[in-house]
């Protein structure tokens, strides 16, 4: 990993760059590539078995980078030179998405090196980009191979590549394709795509799918609080954990239009709240607490609780389809300080009622 | 007033437009709409900040502070001290790629250096 710091900003050599880690199939800075003819992979739009099973595990997280697929041109089908191409990302899932909606019509698939990362989030990185696009049409010789000079972009690459800027560049028209590859064969029909193939949408199915990712990104702090629960306050404290972990990561992008407000960290808090009512009626029926330790041990799960889930569902915004930064960084500024204040007291609450109790005061 | 969305850094300079309707094919939230000489501004509102309109405009007639809306990355980056408007940038319907997710970072060598 590169610290933030050592990376300079570099304006889009279309060459290998000695800073970075070298690429074998980069042509040297002074030309484009010469002698041996590039290399044309073979792809098919059949999804095997083996391929879910790869899509199911890297919806878990599990082996990320070995979702790789080779950057280059790929044949689908028997293209001829009047195929139509399109690009994609080297993410397995997004070359698959594409690959599989094509099915049975002959095209030219270029894989840009988009360092395993999907198009959309590539795009936004810069990744898949103006200059990674021009470099591989050079690479990969594409000119000699297409009579035409028209690539089909994904919608979603759009926040990386400057369609003005591949034209003059490199002599290519871009051709924004819809947002989903399964609109493709009625794109291709006739070349326009509809308002609503335009536009992106949050569905549950797309949701829910997520949440194993949000799941393992906090199992381990989970899997410690939990346990730390365990002895310190008990088996319904543990579980308590569990349930904050799960509603943030799981219930709440599965509710996420249905709770009310639009701030993610409020509908955090709202949703965290009403998890917390049976936790918070278990903790006041433990017995031997006097009036006021009760009144505490009520008091903590709705502090703490509720300051989970907001943290979690703010996180969750990153993986949605339209929260734009400023807001983010509203929310930010505006519900962490609350949440940290909530969650701390709650804990330095907790920490005293436990004291009390063994101090056999309450 | 529990809208942080309500405001965005979407501006669109109309006298500029040349009617090329590259906007109104690479929002994914149909800000733009087509307009009888120029683009329209259909839902400001809704922009999140992407910045494919700005990028894909020949004309300049759209600016707006692109970058996603990640929270997970800005959150990380301000406790590492680094600036929240310029670390990882993620998000999208393939999942998250922020956090600890991403075991490599790509070098900026041969990317695009992003509009200010």
């Amino acid at each position: 990993m590169i610290p933030a710091t050592e990376r300079t900003p570099a304006t889009a050599p279309a060459c290998a760059c000695s800073a970075c880690r070298p690429e074998r199939d980069l042509p040297p800075c002074s030309g484009p590539a010469a002698g041996h003819a590039p290399e044309v992979r073979i792809a098919t739009s059949v999804i095997t078995g083996k391929n879910r099973w790869d899509h199911f595990l890297a919806r878990w997280g599990i082996n990320r980078m070995g979702r790789i697929v080779a950057p280059g041109l790929y044949r689908l089908g028997n293209p001829t030179a009047d195929s139509p191409v399109f690009a994609s990302a080297n993410y397995t899932l997004s070359f698959d998405v594409l690959r599989s909606a094509l099915a049975g019509i002959d095209a030219w698939i270029l894989v840009l090196d988009t360092k395993g990362i999907n198009v959309w989030c590539a795009a936004g990185k810069g990744t898949f980009g103006t200059a990674e696009l021009v470099r591989r049409i050079v690479v990969t010789g594409l000119s000699g191979i297409a009579s035409h000079r028209r690539i089909i972009f994904p919608q979603l690459a759009a926040p990386g590549v400057s369609a003005h800027e591949i034209s003059r560049q490199s002599g290519f028209t871009v051709e924004y394709g819809p947002v989903r590859a399964r609109d493709l064969p009625a794109y291709l029909a006739t070349r326009t795509a509809t308002r609503d193939m335009r536009t992106v949408r949050f569905p549950l199915a797309d949701r829910l799918v997520l949440c194993p990712m949000e799941l393992v990104h906090v199992l381990l702090p989970l899997i410690a609080a939990a346990v730390v629960l365990y002895f310190l306050a008990g088996p319904v404290a543990a579980l308590a954990a569990v349930a904050a972990v799960l509603a943030g990561t799981v219930l709440f992008p599965a509710l996420l239009p249905l709770i009310p407000t639009r701030d993610f960290s409020m509908k955090g808090f709202i949703l965290g709240t009403i998890v917390t009512i049976p936790f918070a009626a278990a903790f006041a029926r433990a017995p031997g607490l006097s009036g006021n330790a009760q009144i505490i041990a009520v008091l903590v799960p709705f502090l703490i609780i509720p300051a989970v889930v907001a943290y979690l569902a703010l996180n969750f915004t990153g993986s949605t389809t339209f929260t734009s930064r400023t807001g983010v960084k509203k929310e930010i500024f505006r519900y962490v300080p609350v949440m940290v204040i909530m969650a701390g007291a709650g804990t330095i609450l907790g920490i005293a009622l436990g004291i009390l109790r063994l101090a056999g005061v309450a | 007033m529990l809208d942080a969305y309500a405001e965005n850094t979407l501006r669109y300079f109309p006298e500029k437009c040349i009617n090329c309707r590259r906007c109104t094919q690479v929002c994914p939230h149909g800000v733009f709409a087509e307009g009888e000489d120029r683009a329209e501004l259909l839902n400001p509102r809704d922009c999140m900040e992407c910045g494919a309109c700005s990028k894909n405009c020949p004309a300049q007639a759209i600016e707006v502070q692109s970058g996603v809306g990640c929270a997970w990355a800005m959150i990380g980056a301000a406790l590492r001290g680094k600036d929240m408007d310029t670390e990882c940038s993620c998000g999208g319907p393939e999942g998250s790629c922020c956090g600890g997710e991403t075991p490599e970072e790509p070098c900026s060598c041969g990317t695009e250096k992003r509009e200010p």
